[in-house]
């Protein structure tokens, strides 16, 4: 009973990551510029795509390739900023949030479809000739994979926080969260900060779908899937805090996994959805994100 | 040095300034006073570019700010500190202050700057690595002076700096701009604590209802008589 429980969470974890680190882009580009982006879990996909496409054609090892595919999503996220995002900047919060779904959700319709008409269907993984390998702790296994995986996702996350924390261009990017009026008073190009948040946005959701193409398995129409779970741990870790989204997301992999355990594969998704609405109603703040009130 | 002309501004389709003149000459402090809602605010958000005048012209050491976008106005020395501060204050001081010199001008003297800063604002040395927020009302004025101060302003842009602090901070905020002013940084005031302002300004304009409708030395205005009857009581 305890192995395989021990197991299941171990599992919770490492896709836990994945999930945090999906949501450390959504919830940038959210607190930065109050867009919420339903065509983030789509951005994903591609960043998969692109991965599976450098690797089946180029014969380029999926981790090697990371760095081209964030440039792939660079690019990207910049084309649909200044092609459709930045026409709503102008707008109220409210109306930003409201439209900001309208477009987002528009843009996952497109993308899902064009990548159904190219690239089929079916479902891609990419299998290296290291694949397979696991190492046995404690008579748990760890898969190499999902373990490089953590360690990719945690490298990202600390080096995001250090380029927000230390940086004077970070520093931009959170005064203006804060308050972009008195941001743009000190000098700052808040229109710029947008743009870079979101394409640091689109590119947190690449590197998360390089992941998921070697560890699980993708498809035209994964995206939606991981828009959810995002929204769900930007929700569950709180606004503001990068680390606590991260956390949150290994809390809802977790979740999941200690369902599937005790009651069953198909109530995983049911369970996150639920701790959804339980902090919603108790603690709409996040686990980590402070009140406004406190600040 | 700063000259708006004949300005409007609006907020939608509402407008909130009529026509609006003024000057602020080198090295003066100038202050702008009138009731809640008058135009106050708005004529300063007009000068930072945060509104875009409609109508007329604003210049600045011989450049036309209405050309200028927004985060350049700052490097041509303009620097405002909004009503209330509104600092950072999920971030430390040492950041707020850092933000303060983002124009690639003060950049490169940040850290000279800051030194001159503490000179003024001793309190925020102290405070350093403190998040913003944990400060008192009093202390947040100052950080939201002192990161003014940080971008080398020629002209400083003062919103309310006595806005719900107790009157002996008031009087020390005041005798801080006062300190700044004899620096050679020109102020340009807005207040509702009225005596004050026309105590402390060479010169001050009357707003009301976007539109001036006074002008004079602090002094002529102290002692005219719809000024006294009107918000000095």
């Amino acid at each position: 009973m305890l192995q395989p429980l021990a197991q299941n969470i171990i599992y919770g974890i490492l896709i836990g990551a994945l999930y945090g680190l999906a949501a450390v882009g959504l919830s940038l580009v959210f607190g930065v510029s109050k867009f919420l982006n339903v065509s983030h879990g789509e951005l994903l996909m591609l960043g998969g795509y692109a991965s599976f496409w450098v690797f089946k054609l180029l014969k380029i090892d999926p981790f090697l390739s990371i760095p081209l595919t964030i440039i792939f999503l660079l690019l990207i996220g910049f084309i649909f900023y200044r092609l459709i995002f930045s026409r709503l900047i102008k707008l109220e919060v409210e109306k930003k949030i409201q439209n900001s779904l309208l477009v987002g959700f528009g843009l996952s319709t497109i993308l899902q479809n064009v990548a159904l008409r190219l690239w089929t269907a079916d479902d891609r993984s990419i299998t290296t000739a290291y694949s397979g390998l696991s190492f046995e702790l404690a008579g748990l296994r760890l898969p190499a994979v999902r373990l490089i995986s953590l360690a990719i996702s945690v490298v990202a996350l600390i080096s995001l926080q250090i380029f927000l924390k230390k940086t004077f261009t970070g520093k931009a990017i959170r005064a203006t969260v804060e308050d972009w009026q008195s941001a743009s008073l000190m000098g700052i190009n808040i229109h710029r900060v947008y743009l870079l948040a979101f394409v640091i946005g689109c590119a947190l959701a690449g590197v998360a779908g390089t992941l998921v193409s070697i560890c699980y398995s993708i498809d035209p129409s994964m995206g939606l899937n991981w828009t959810l779970k995002s929204m769900v741990v930007m929700v569950l870790g709180g606004l503001g805090s990068m680390i606590g989204t991260f956390v949150g997301g290994i809390i809802l992999g977790v979740t999941e996994s200690a369902t599937a355990f005790f009651i069953g594969g198909n109530y995983r998704l049911i369970a996150g959805l639920l701790l959804f609405l339980i902090i919603l109603i108790f603690r709409p703040q996040g686990l980590f994100g402070t009140k406004e009130g406190d600040r | 040095m700063l000259k708006l002309t004949e300005i409007d501004t609006f907020y939608g389709d509402l407008q909130a300034l009529w026509g609006i003149s003024l000057e602020v000459r080198e090295g003066e402090m100038v202050s702008l006073i009138g009731p809640n809602g008058a135009g106050k605010t708005t004529t300063l958000q007009s000068i930072t570019g945060l509104l875009r005048p409609a109508k007329g012209s604003i210049t600045f050491d011989g450049h036309d700010l209405l050309k200028v976008p927004p985060d350049k106005i700052v490097d041509l020395g303009v620097s405002m500190v909004m009503e209330g501060g509104r600092v950072f204050a999920g971030m430390t001081v040492l950041e707020n202050l850092e933000l303060g010199a983002y124009g690639s001008r003060a950049r490169k003297e940040r850290f000279e700057t800051m030194e001159h800063v503490f000179k003024t604002f001793p309190r925020l040395k102290e405070r350093l690595n403190q998040r913003a927020g944990t400060l008192s009302g009093g202390e947040r004025q100052m950080l939201a002076i002192g990161r003014a101060m940080m971008s080398k302003p020629k002209l400083l842009m003062l919103d309310e700096p006595s806005f719900g602090l107790a009157p002996i901070l008031v009087d020390a905020i005041f005798e801080m701009v006062k300190g700044i002013n004899k620096q050679g940084v020109t102020i340009l005031l807005v207040e509702q604590n009225v005596r004050a302002a026309l105590e402390l300004a060479d010169r001050a304009y009357v707003i009301e209802n976007g539109r001036i409708v006074g002008e004079g030395s602090g002094e002529a205005l102290l002692s005219y008589e719809s000024v006294r009857s009107a918000y000095l009581g």
